[in-house]
């Protein structure tokens, strides 16, 4: 306990940041109500929690090859984390997963599929009311 | 300073458990997907943290693997769920 420096002592802060990131992001995936939501939380945070794991490792070690090691390991992580998550909602967006029905808008349904795809009872109640109007 | 890189591991662990619930919960095939990439990524990290513990140079390595496999497998994930073939 006697050599903990206070640059070993930033680079736990910035671990421990990460972990809690971490943390956040799993929580979120358990606890938001949809795939797009679920995906965003967790995409978002954990990638960000990862990468300050990583950049706390090299605050530890120091440029050793341990610490380079985690520095690539990390930029990596930070670039293609997005990619794998936009390719998931293309996918789960082609697949037909159902949005929130909270949901407020959906562009790329109005544009690419010749409408939108939130399906929610509320929405079609009023665009039922809204013809019988225009009927009477 | 080994009770902290404990505690940080023990952290890890039950946002695994948290994804592995979601992954056994999900309702559709996406949310099964979304839950297999996170603990991929989540995965890299107690790799790393655990080759900090041990002073164990080489877990950073596999960690690197790991990352780069967890990648191309959640591509084809999203291939798979797009119904299209891996070539295009």
């Amino acid at each position: 306990m006697t050599d903990v420096t206070v640059v070993d002592v930033i680079g736990y802060i910035v671990i421990l940041v990460g972990v809690l990131f971490d943390l956040l992001g799993a929580i979120g995936l358990v606890r938001l109500p949809d795939v797009y939501n679920r995906l965003q939380s967790a995409t978002k945070s954990v990638t960000l929690g990862t990468f300050g794991i990583m950049i706390g490792i090299l605050i530890v070690t120091g440029f050793t090859p341990l610490g380079i090691k985690a520095l690539i390991c990390g930029v990596f992580l930070l670039l293609t984390a997005p990619v794998s998550a936009h390719a998931l909602s293309r996918g789960s967006l082609r697949f037909g997963a159902k949005m929130w029905k909270g949901t407020v808008i959906d562009a790329y349904g109005k544009d690419k599929l010749g409408g939108p795809q939130i399906e929610s009872e509320e929405s079609e109640a009023k665009e039922s009311k809204e013809k019988e109007d225009e009927v009477a | 300073m080994s009770v902290l890189w404990i505690v940080i591991l023990i952290i890890l662990g039950v946002a695994a458990f948290l994804c592995l619930f979601r992954i056994f919960r999900g309702p559709t095939i996406a949310d099964r997907m979304v839950g297999v990439d996170i603990m991929g990524i989540l995965f890299v990290g107690i790799t790393a943290i655990t080759g900090i513990l041990y002073n164990l140079s080489y877990l950073i390595d596999i960690a690197i693997a790991v990352a780069l496999i967890s990648f191309v497998g959640t591509l084809a994930l999203a291939k798979y769920l797009e119904r299209r073939t891996l070539d295009d």
